[in-house]
Formats: C-alpha cells, structure tokens, sequence
C-alpha cells in the first residue's frame, strides 16, 4: 500500500490527488477554467488529437504548463508499436517524458489490452519514460507492470465514458492492497461521491474527464471532485470505522490474549 | 457465418413484421430505459409505435450521445475527384444528366484542393469518385491517397467496392476509413436501379466493407439511400449489417451515415419520401441501438436540421462542401452529385458550434496508427 503525503509520482510531488483528462469540453475556455478549479496539477492530453509541429495548436496552446504537469497519452493506440511510436514523437517534440500508456484495440469501450500495454511499458520504461499504464484492473497485471518499473497503475473503475463509478470494487482493492507505487483510479467515475469512494478505498489519487466535461456546469463539478477527493483521502487517513480489515479496535483488547 | 452472410439469412418479411407491428406503448417506453437494446428492440424503435416517445427517445439519444462523445463534434470535407461513371443508377444525380461532361481531376489539380482545404484546417479529408476503372480506377485512387496523405493525417475514401487485395494498396497508400453505401438492402429493387455495370452486384458491394477490414483499413462507414425503399426496412438492415460487423470486426470503427435522397427531375424511379419525423426517429433509434457509433451527416440536408440533429446523435459533420469534381478551386456551372442544402463555410459551422456549446474536431489521428507507418 503506498500512501506517502504529498502524493509523489517518479519524484514528483504533487499537492493535488485529483488529474484530469482535456477531451469532450464544449470549449477550451471552459477546459481551462475547470483544470484551475479542480486544483490538478497534471492533465493529461490525446497525442492524437494534437499537431506537435503548430505551435498555436488548439489543444495544448490551451494548457499553462507554469501550472500543470503536461501527461501525454497515446490514446487510439491499438497496438504495443503504434504507443511506442507515439509516445516516442511526443518526447522528441520537447513535451514531458511522462507518458499515459492507452493501448486499446477495441474503439467500443475503449478497454485496455494488458499484454499489449506490458510490452510497451516495459520498453518504455527501459527508454527513460516515467510510465503510468492505463489498465484493466487485473490484480497480477498490476504487478508485473510495478516489476517492469512503471511510475503508477492506473486501473479503471468501469468502462470509460460509462460514468458508472466503482464497478469493479473487489479487484481494486486487491490492487491498491498489493501496490508499492501509486495507484490511480481512472476511468468511468461519474459522481464526486465515487471519486470520494476510490480515496475512501485508499486509492492515492483520480483521473476524472466525461464526468467533469460533460456536466451542465464543468467548472462547479471540477470544485465538486476537487472537494470529493480531499474528503475521501482524509477519509482514508482518518481511518474508516468498520470497514477495513487491518482496523484497530476501538478500546483494548490485549486482555483477550492473556486469558 | 459472416456479417454479410448473417445479413443474407435476415428474412425480409419477419423484419417487416418487426419494423411495422403495433408495440405497447409501456414496451417502447421500457427501450428508452434500457441500457443494451436487442435487434429487436431496435426495430420496436423503428416502427409507428415508437412516433408517439419521440421526445423520450430523443432525450435518450442525446443523453447516449454526450455520455460517449462529450461537447465535441468531428468535421471532415469531401472532394470529388471524378464524376466519370459506367454505373447506371436511376436516381443518381450523375447519371440523370448524361449530357454533363467527365471531370476527372488530374494530380496537380488534386493536390491544389489539397492544400485549399488542409489550409482551412480540416484533418479528414473524404475523397469520392465514380465508378470508371479506365478513367479513374485503382491506380488512380490510390495515387489520389498518397498525395493526400501529405496534407491530411485522415483520408477516407468513397469509392467503388475493390478486391481485398485493391483494398490493401488503399491502406498501404495510407487510406484510414472508406464509406460504402449499399443504396438499399432490398435486393430485388437494388438490381432494377442498377441495372448495368459493376455495381449490379449486390453480393459483391454488400462484402465491400469486410474486404476492406481484413486489408487493414481501421473505419467503416455504412448507410443506405433513404428514399430508395421503405426507410424501417432499409434503416433495419443497415443496423443489423452495423452490429454484426461491429461484433465480428471488434477491432473496427463502424460508423453509419444517413443520406437521403433529393427528387432528381425526370428520374424515372419512385422516391419514398422520408418525413423529418421519421428521419429523427431512425437516428435516434441507431443511437439507442448502438450507442458507440459515430453518426455522420452531410451537407445534403439544411442548416437548420443539422444544427438540431447534432444535439441527438450526430456525431461527425462535413462543412462548406462542394460536390462538384474539384469544386473547390476550380470555377465550373457543372452540377454536382447533388445539390449541397448547407452551404455554410467551415468557419460558420465552427462558429455555430460554439455558440450551440460543441468544440470542433478537425484532427483526431495520428500517421502512427497508419497500416503505411508499420513498415516503416
């Protein structure tokens, strides 16, 4: 279980537990206001849906770097060589060597290919990336992706997009149980609450996008995750009455031994 | 069994039943709540008895539509490269004139409209001809890809059915998605409008698409002319042909488009008017049925519809297209496929996106996903 505070991913200390995804804003305006007002500090953008060679992109020209970790993805990739490449041309266009590894070789749910994404990340890695591998909530996956060296896991809680929230409670546990790196619950949180119950679980941090993007107002729900997602780790730190397994008992209990 | 197997197994007369049979209204209202719609949830959606929860429906769709794509809204252009043609298809606006003249663009002529349209800043670029082998077949195609590919990340195409082998000189030129219509899936009236030419091969244009999937081509659009046919039974079979290759072709992006047909004068076939009701209740039901798809549509229809239909279930756009071969540079009184009824700039669709709360998209891929770069 890994639960420093700050929060610190490849070295990097970061205040905010809550990263956000730039994709289906209704406007770069109302994208830019909603990343301030979640208080993130990394965001992560769509390689691609960005032109490297224009420097007025629509896209990045739109995220203060002064302000923000810049987390490239490789979303679209289908394949372990189509994430390499890209994640390789963004590295050599000068943005961060941070890289969101996305291989998703189905465009319906957009579910991530485990063995796909472990031989890229594993290459990766070996290149000097810092790699947060986006990923199924495989338990075994989880740690042979920690042995290659990757930065965090970034398991989902339910299909992207679906807004479902933690679907797949039982796997995530095991994961964030098991982890000696930073576990990031990404995908499918619909509701400030489920972002407050990932922390609750003890998650280290969220990465929230349809939820925030699509709401009738983007910037109150980016305040509302933000607020979510400090309860729920406090939350986590306070420790939960009744509902963890390594809980200490409320009043003494040592006398039971010594009968 | 394949897609287009399973398709040809579908009996027309139970989808007719399906399409045309009255549903209790509580039935219908329970598809709109629904999270995974059958085939035959969708054909309950197709029929009169689902007119009545058109709202309701709507409402789904809108919901579906902003849930799995967000405030955003693909635009893509289409070029003419040829309107050269042997086909004879009745209700075509080519064929109704045959007086008009060939227009087959030549490359520097291309790469011209090339540069016009990528200097706007379009990303996807749809290149269309006629079916002409001789005039411009194969070879002329994939040498239109290539030079497109230096101007967009996106090329799609919109041509005549090929071999799978044609189509993997497509790919390998750099082709990301092809667009085949299958007109009608009536097959009996689908001959009588066709009645020479390559294209009287119904069997040969409904495989099309899965030739072009094993070759490597990554997106699928499918649609029928609406008009041509009775539009639930048409739309029914254009959905089921979606799913099955969706679901065999997993790793595909199927997409399905809606064109309906303008009354060409003097065109010697029957037009089955399709109401704007009824054009509203097909997209929402594909949107229902399947809630992943992109949903294009293009400059055929008006301004005010495209603007009201974006908020349903379209997901993908054309803007200040121009239909006639080249159309874009080159100043010419011929007429185009058909008449465009939006004729709005790019820069006005984009403006009228914002103020109606969509952010454009005008590049959604990179050259690394291209079958092209893998050997590179």
């Amino acid at each position: 279980m890994f639960t420093p505070d700050p929060l610190i991913i490849a070295g990097r200390s970061f205040a905010s537990r809550l990263f956000l995804g730039t994709g289906k804003y209704a406007s770069a305006d109302i994208m830019k206001d909603s990343l301030i007002a979640s208080g993130t500090e990394m965001v992560t953008v769509a390689l691609r849906r960005v032109d490297l060679d224009k420097p007025d992109d629509h896209l990045l020209s739109n995220i203060d770097v002064s302000l923000f970790l810049l987390l490239p993805n490789t979303s679209g990739a289908q394949t372990t060589e189509e994430a390499i490449r890209l994640a390789r041309l963004s590295k050599a266009s000068g943005l961060p060597a941070w890289i969101k590894l996305e291989v998703t070789p189905e465009p319906r749910y957009l579910l991530p290919d485990g063995d796909a994404t472990l031989r890229a990340a594993e290459i990766l890695v070996k290149e000097g990336f810092t790699v947060l591998p986006y990923i199924q909530p495989d338990p075994i996956l989880a740690k042979r992706l920690e042995n290659v060296g990757v930065a965090t896991v970034m398991p989902l809680a339910s299909p992207i997009g679906s807004n479902k929230g933690l679907r797949c409670l039982e796997l995530l546990q095991i994961i964030i149980e098991n982890a000696t790196i930073p576990v990031v619950i990404d995908a499918g949180l619909g509701k400030p609450s489920d972002a407050a119950a990932a922390m609750e679980l003890g998650a280290d941090a969220v990465l929230v996008n349809t939820a925030i993007a699509t709401a009738k107002n983007p910037v109150l729900m980016a305040l509302a995750f933000k607020q979510a997602v400090e309860a729920g780790h406090q939350g986590y730190l306070a420790g939960l009455a009744f509902s963890i397994p390594t809980a200490s008992a409320s009043s003494p209990l040592e006398w039971i031994s010594a009968l | 069994m394949t897609p287009s197997e399973t398709l040809a197994a579908l009996e027309p007369q139970r989808i007719i039943t399906l399409t045309h049979q009255a549903y209790h209204p509580e039935h219908i209202l329970s598809l709109v709540e629904k999270e995974r719609l059958s085939f035959e949830d969708f054909c309950a959606l197709l029929s009169p008895s689902a007119e009545p929860f058109l709202p309701q429906i709507a409402l789904r769709a809108q919901t579906l539509t902003l849930s799995h794509f967000g405030c955003v809204k693909q635009l893509y252009t289409p070029l003419y490269l040829s309107n050269a043609c042997i086909n004879q298809c009745l209700y075509c606006g080519f064929q109704a004139r045959l007086n008009i003249p060939s227009i087959i663009l030549n490359e520097k002529e291309m790469v011209d409209n090339y540069k016009f349209l990528a200097k706007l800043g379009f990303g996807h670029i749809l290149l269309l001809t006629g079916e002409s082998p001789l005039l411009a077949g194969v070879d002329y195609i994939e040498r239109a890809i290539i030079l497109a590919k230096d101007h967009f990340p996106f090329v799609s195409l919109e041509v005549f059915p090929v071999s799978t082998s044609d189509y993997i000189r497509y790919a390998e030129a750099g082709a990301n998605g092809i667009t085949l219509y299958q007109e009608t899936y009536d097959k009996t009236l689908y001959r009588s409008l066709h009645p020479k030419g390559p294209k009287s091969d119904y069997s040969f244009r409904l495989e099309g698409p899965e030739r072009a999937l094993r070759a490597g081509i990554r997106q699928v659009g499918l649609g029928v002319l609406l008009g041509l046919s009775d539009w639930r039974l048409d739309s029914a079979f254009l959905g089921y042909h979606a799913f099955n290759l969706q679901q065999f072709y997993w790793q595909a992006s199927i997409q399905v488009s809606f064109p309906r047909i303008q009354p060409i004068l003097d065109a010697p076939h029957e037009i089955f008017q399709v109401s704007d009701k009824a054009f509203v209740q097909l997209i929402c039901a594909f949107r229902l049925f399947l809630p992943q798809i992109g949903l294009t549509l293009s400059t055929r229809e008006s301004m005010d519809l495209r603007n009201k239909l974006i908020h349903l279930g379209i997901t993908h756009i054309s803007a200040g297209s121009n239909t006639r071969p080249g159309g874009y540079t080159r100043a010419s009184k011929d007429p185009g496929q058909f008449e465009t009824q939006d004729n709005r700039s790019l820069s006005d669709v984009i403006h009228m996106l914002a103020q109606q709360g969509f952010d454009p998209v005008l590049k959604d891929w990179s050259p690394f996903f291209d079958l092209a770069s893998k050997s590179t």
